[in-house]
């Protein structure tokens, strides 16, 4: 059969194709792409629970895994998810690669690509590096996070996280407060764009300087999308779903946009205090590596409403589901 | 659909009654019996010969549902259509005759796939095919056990089987097709 029939009880509709060429931020995908990653992950989950937790799909794919920044979660989770799909993994590390001698972001891409690289997994702390390395790199490229800009495969691992575990597997409506340094944070950026897009109720909070240049973005109000910025915790909590605490990235205190960590936490710091005013069923999340007490409390990250571990769980899954996407669209389009 | 219909529902019926009686003889009994259908339509037609295993013998015979979407040879192929429709194994392959159930045997590509997927999950004391219709053309030295029917066919053309199950009625059709659609329902 050329036409896929709806398997019946599912609810959302069957998107047909997968096609976009790299994965650089989630504001390209449509809501239909983003079902496409949900059930693909579905069944990605279905493999890791197999007795041996590996499939084929992937094999003879020579996935390289680039990070100019340091990372252990995600680059050990896109090495895991390649390697669960029976792709060759190399990983480069710069400090330790010739980046440190001087050798630009475009001429180590040619190198990869010229030793084999299929696909490309990269971090950079500069916004905008993997559009660049897009450009230049003959093969699919995923962003594992670009400078202050995008976090995809997080953001979609969040997503995922947060639809297996709401009542009804729907963010329509959903009270979302994400917490903490939105300014400097990639995670916060790509969220926004994928939690507004299933209908949450988005909530920025954190220091008036931390939120800078939000504001805008609230007044103008995108296309229908439910957005709010503000710096009263309270009001951000009350009646939560779920809340996102972020880092507060301690190399930011110089800048002076924080009076001291100590003030953070006391004013910001997401306590279970704090968490009273929230829905009793309440959604904690961090995308990690967490500050315990300054941005966090200890008890709260350890709390039966914390997901934070599932959300690393799942990010194999995600990103599975992710790199098998890429990899068959890139091989469609050599077929044809 | 436009084809020329070639089983109508009530040979499909005959076909899985029959089919289900060879595996039981092959078996000498339901003990040990499993049935596995492949992704999408091979599922109803492993139930279907449950259930006719079930009328004539008594037994119960488990059915699993496998999606070799991970397996294929050609992912290429499978980009037009990425979604994965779901395995369900919920027993023990270990040490059972597994009998794989699909609609059309082509190529052998989804059997050879199948098979890998299969021994992921444990070791089948033996693994069996049964199919609907087997239409020739194979490109792995792969055979059926249990045939429905035996349909030559030109690798021009295009089997379709629908089941009441996904397609709202029972029957196989053939078809002349133009050589991109073939390439996308080059499955079997």
């Amino acid at each position: 059969m050329t036409t896929e029939v709806e398997r019946p009880g599912s609810v959302s509709p069957a998107p047909a194709t997968w096609g976009h060429r790299h994965l650089l931020d989630v504001d390209r995908l449509s809501r239909a792409d983003i079902e496409l990653v949900m059930r693909t992950t579905d069944e990605m989950r279905d493999v890791l629970a197999r007795p041996i937790p590996k499939v084929p799909a992937l094999r003879g794919v020579s996935v390289t895994i680039l990070f100019y920044e340091a990372s252990t979660r995600t680059r050990v989770s896109f090495e895991v998810a390649a390697k669960n799909l029976s792709a060759d993994v190399v990983n480069v590390a710069a400090a330790s690669s010739s980046v440190s001698k001087g050798e630009s972001l475009i001429d180590t891409v040619r190198t990869i690509e010229a030793l084999g690289a299929d696909m490309l997994v990269m971090r950079h702390s500069v916004s905008g590096a993997p559009y660049l390395a897009a450009e230049v790199f003959g093969g699919p490229v995923l962003n594992g996070g670009d400078g202050w800009h995008a976090h995809p495969s997080q953001a979609l691992l969040d997503l995922y996280t947060l639809r297996s575990r709401l009542p009804d597997g729907s963010l329509e409506g959903r009270k979302v407060v994400i917490l903490g340094d939105v300014l400097h944070s990639r995670v916060a950026r790509s969220n926004i764009w994928t939690l507004t897009a299933m209908g949450a109720d988005l909530w920025l909070c954190g220091p008036a300087t931390l939120l800078r240049g939000f504001e805008g973005w609230a007044v103008r109000g995108a296309a229908g999308r439910r957005f709010t910025v503000t710096s009263d915790v309270s009001a951000a909590l009350r009646d939560a779903d779920v809340v996102m605490a972020l880092r507060i990235q301690k190399e930011r205190m110089a800048s002076g946009l924080l009076p001291s960590l100590r003030e953070y936490a006391a004013r910001f710091g997401l306590t279970r205090a704090r968490l009273e005013a929230a829905r009793p069923e309440v959604l904690v999340m961090h995308p990690g590596p967490m500050n315990e007490g300054v941005e966090i409390a200890a008890d709260v990250a350890t709390d039966p409403r914390s997901v934070i571990t599932t959300q690393v769980a799942n990010g194999v899954a995600v990103r599975m589901a992710l790199l098998y996407l890429l990899a068959a669209a890139r091989r469609a389009e050599e077929g044809a | 659909m436009s084809g020329r219909r070639i089983m109508a529902a009530e040979d499909i019926r005959r076909a899985i009654t029959r089919i289900s009686h060879e595996i039981v003889e092959k078996q000498a009994g339901t003990d040990g019996l499993a049935l596995i259908g492949i992704q999408r339509r091979g599922v109803p037609l492993a139930r279907r010969v449950a259930a006719a295993i079930l009328e004539h013998e008594g037994a119960e015979i488990p059915v699993g549902a496998l999606d070799i979407t991970f397996y294929r040879d050609d992912l290429s192929l499978v980009a037009q259509q990425p979604i994965v429709k779901g395995t369900q194994i919920p027993f023990d392959l270990n040490g059972r005759t597994v009998v794989l159930v699909d609609d059309v045997l082509y190529t052998g590509r989804t059997i050879r796939a199948a098979m890998d997927a299969l021994i992921d999950f444990g070791r089948p004391q033996a693994i069996r095919l049964a199919v609907l219709v087997d239409r020739g053309h194979r490109e792995l030295p792969i055979r059926a056990d249990h045939v429905g029917k035996n349909v030559p066919t030109s690798r021009e053309e295009l089997v379709h089987v629908l089941v009441d199950e996904i397609d709202g009625e029972d029957a196989v059709e053939i078809e002349r097709a133009p050589a991109l659609e073939a390439a996308v329902d080059a499955r079997g």
